[in-house]
């Protein structure tokens, strides 16, 4: 059992096995990412009631929330991946890592600017140094400090180790800060401003919100498996298989 | 439709329009970033095998 | 070789380097000085305004003195080589790294907390405030130096590391600079602020053990390279 596991582990870190195998699963968490999305997103658009204290504002959250989650789960496997490739030296670990860094930015990102624009009609602000969202902007300075390293590297090679440590110096930091954030945050404020606070949430609107959580799960497993694809073409660009697959890619074009 | 009298009720949220189509505008925008940018780096890398091709054959 | 005398061996050779270059030395501190005072020119020269800022103005300002100056921390060892020779001794580089970060905090950190009460009289801040204001600068200016050595450690095989630096450090700093600021402004609203010192206090427990650490994984990635 414990065999098969570890077998099953080696195939998807070869970076030619996961180049294979990965083609399926990208198509069908596509597929499935759509289709849960659309359903979600109309569902939480047209079909669940309207929220009694924030009115239709909250619709809002079926894309602030899972942005949310999403750019946290992202960090937290970045330097998952970062572990993985420091210890075990495995590449692919590395090639994951740095490419999920834009699409967890761009989730970080996403998350702070719905949280903003749902601020305007709740708080009747843009913008309020509020516990979550001063810790989300802080998360996402944190992706721009790996995007920022990865570049500074004249190796990629260097690139992928220094960033590795940083995403694992962040990570034992992220509750740090989460906690010295909401604790600054009520010594600062008191409790004057509270956003979902979710009163319990009524069935119809609680459906689509978790489907909208899966919806971008999915969605983001699909970016993350295709860029890193591109980016196992990007770095091993002499090995015959990599000039064979381009070849081909630009023959269909 | 749905929860809506009609469809400007749809588009006017009761006030809250601008924010709700302002967010999910944002996260559109997002998704495209998300799906344009894999695009735009595996047509340069095709580009970049080919001009490598060249290159050799020369 | 006792430990301790390993230790003095690389404080006085720290120290040495430090001072041949004393221009270098003055920077962070006039950083920190006309940095200081560009406050109340761009925002008030209102002493009750500036007064009510003066904790965070002071705090941020010290941080980035001394951030700036971290960059040189390991380059030109790294430049001419000797650090690579420095983390093969059989002196464990932990501590080697530990004894260099202690002293880089010595020379700027230490002055820059010197100097704050000037400062502080300059923006209004009430003056019982002071000794709590410099405990807490010091304990921050040596977590910003221990953590700072981690993100000097990652670029210092950059020719400009120094920018860059401060972005990669400054998010991972928030927690100190809440806890810092905290402690000083609790004790000039006369709330308890023993709660915030203790948990400056064990920030920088923390990084005084694992700092050292992480910075060496992240020099021997550089030097490998």
């Amino acid at each position: 059992m414990w065999q098969a596991l570890v077998r099953w582990f080696h195939r998807w870190t070869s970076p030619k096995i996961f180049y294979q195998i990965s083609r399926p699963w990208i198509f069908w968490s596509s597929v499935a990412a759509i289709a849960i999305l659309a359903v979600a997103l109309t569902w939480g658009l047209v079909f669940a009631p309207v929220e009694r204290l924030q009115g239709n504002s909250y619709r809002i959250i079926f894309i602030h929330v899972p942005s949310a989650f999403l750019s946290q789960a992202i960090y937290l496997a970045i330097a998952i991946m970062g572990l993985v490739g420091l210890v075990w030296r495995i590449k692919l670990a590395f090639y994951a890592a740095k490419q999920c860094i834009p699409i967890g930015a761009s989730m970080a990102l996403l998350a702070l600017v719905t949280g903003a624009i749902w601020g305007k009609p709740t708080w009747g602000t843009w913008w309020v140094w509020d516990a979550r969202l001063t810790s989300m902007l802080v998360l996402l300075f944190l992706y721009l400090g790996l995007w920022a390293l990865h570049n500074a590297m004249e190796r990629q090679e260097t690139g992928d180790r220094a960033a590795a440590i940083l995403a694992l110096v962040g990570v034992v930091n992220l509750p740090i800060i989460k906690f010295s954030v909401v604790w600054w945050n009520t010594l600062h404020q008191p409790a004057t401003l509270k956003l979902t606070q979710a009163p319990p949430m009524h069935i119809s609107m609680l459906i689509p919100f978790l489907m909208a959580i899966v919806g971008f799960y999915l969605a983001a497993l699909a970016w993350g498996l295709s860029r890193t694809r591109l980016e196992i073409l990007q770095r091993e660009p002499n090995a015959r298989w990599v000039r064979e697959e381009l070849d081909q890619l630009g023959s269909a074009r | 439709m749905g929860v809506f009298e009609s469809f400007s009720d749809f588009m006017a949220m009761d006030g809250h329009g601008i924010y709700v189509w302002l967010s999910y505008a944002v996260a559109t925008a997002v998704i495209v970033f998300n799906i344009v940018s894999p695009r735009l780096l595996r047509n340069r890398l095709i580009s970049e095998h080919k001009r490598r091709l060249r290159r050799e054959q020369r | 070789m006792t430990l301790t005398a390993v230790i003095q061996g690389i404080m006085r050779r720290e120290l040495q380097l430090a001072f041949r270059r004393r221009a270098e030395l003055l920077n962070p501190l006039l950083f920190f000085l006309i940095v200081v005072s560009l406050f109340p020119i761009g925002v008030t020269p209102e002493l009750a305004r500036l007064s009510e800022m003066a904790v965070g103005v002071l705090w941020v300002t010290a941080l980035l003195a001394n951030l700036l100056s971290l960059d040189l921390l390991f380059r030109s060892d790294f430049d001419d080589g000797s650090l690579e020779q420095q983390l093969m001794a059989n002196v464990p580089a932990s501590l080697l790294v530990l004894v260099k970060v202690v002293t880089h905090w010595l020379v700027t950190g230490l002055p820059l907390t010197l100097m704050s009460p000037m400062l502080s009289l300059m923006l209004a801040l009430p003056s019982e405030a002071i000794p709590l204001l410099m405990l807490t600068l010091a304990l921050g200016t040596l977590t910003l130096s221990l953590l700072g050595g981690i993100g000097a450690a990652l670029t210092v095989g950059l020719r400009k590391g120094g920018l860059l630096l401060t972005v990669l450090i400054m998010p991972l700093f928030v927690p100190v600079i809440i806890f810092g600021t905290g402690a000083v402004s609790a004790f000039i609203d006369q709330l308890p602020w023993l709660g915030h010192l203790a948990l400056l206090a064990a920030m920088v427990t923390g990084s005084l053990v694992l700092a050292p650490l992480v910075t060496v994984l992240a020099l021997e990635i550089a030097v490998e390279d």
